[in-house]
């Protein structure tokens, strides 16, 4: 009964992820202008994270939230450099 | 380690679902904004459902299935919701910076001047047009 419930509320979890990707993606695609593309790319670090939580209660493993948590801190730090990036024009002066 | 969900009693997963697909419906809200919204300076807010309530929905629910699956907490996730809450508004706002300071830079009347020059008279603050100008 709970594996049930558990797996109807992860497909539609990962479902519902997953569309949100794909909107990030047309996004980041669309533009218009750079910073849409860096805030599409940051909203997109953050599904995939969310994507990876989802997988790991799937599996039942631990192990995928370190590599979770290694996907937010990239993202942030790429986030970051991006918008000194389109502020400066460089990144390290 | 490997805990094993045919031994999660139920409440757990009900609670532990709902939370997962109260995070994962919040954080397909903000990519919908962030889809749909007009302008940068409006996109700029919606990611932050997927990083507030989402990620801390997801989190939650998967803290409340492994606590109760492997019959003791686990409370490592909370360290991915803690990170997430206080990195987001610094990107953010620096991105946010980033795209005045371009829009400064162009002399996009759309966007207020920086501090100091207001009384400035060949700076006009007009209404923002209805459509975008189209730049890269």
């Amino acid at each position: 009964m709970s594996l049930v419930i558990l797996s109807a509320a992860l497909w539609a979890a990962q479902t519902a992820v997953a569309v949100a990707m794909c909107l990030c993606a047309w996004r980041m695609a669309r533009g218009p202008r750079a910073q849409d593309r860096v805030l599409a790319l940051d909203a997109m670090y953050v599904c995939a994270m969310l994507q990876l939580l989802a997988f790991g209660v799937r599996t039942g493993n631990t192990l995928y939230f370190e590599a979770a948590l290694v996907i937010g801190v990239l993202g942030f730090i790429a986030t970051v450099t991006l918008a000194k990036f389109l502020m400066r024009g460089e990144v390290i002066e | 380690m490997s805990v094993d969900l045919s031994a999660l009693p139920v409440w757990a997963a009900i609670a532990g679902s709902v939370f997962l697909v109260l995070g994962a419906g919040l954080t397909l809200i903000g990519a919908l904004g962030l889809a749909r919204l007009p302008s940068f300076y409006t996109r700029l807010h919606a990611p932050t459902l997927a990083t507030s309530w989402g990620a801390g929905g997801m989190v939650t629910g998967s803290m409340i299935i492994f606590t109760a699956a492997a019959a003791r907490p686990v409370l490592h996730e909370i360290l991915i919701g803690i990170f997430i809450t206080t990195t987001t508004p610094i990107t953010l706002m620096m991105l946010g910076r980033a795209a005045v300071y371009r829009d400064r830079s162009e002399g996009d009347a759309r966007v207020p001047p920086a501090l100091g020059v207001q009384e400035r008279e060949d700076v006009q603050l007009a209404m923002p047009p209805t459509s975008e100008p189209e730049k890269t």
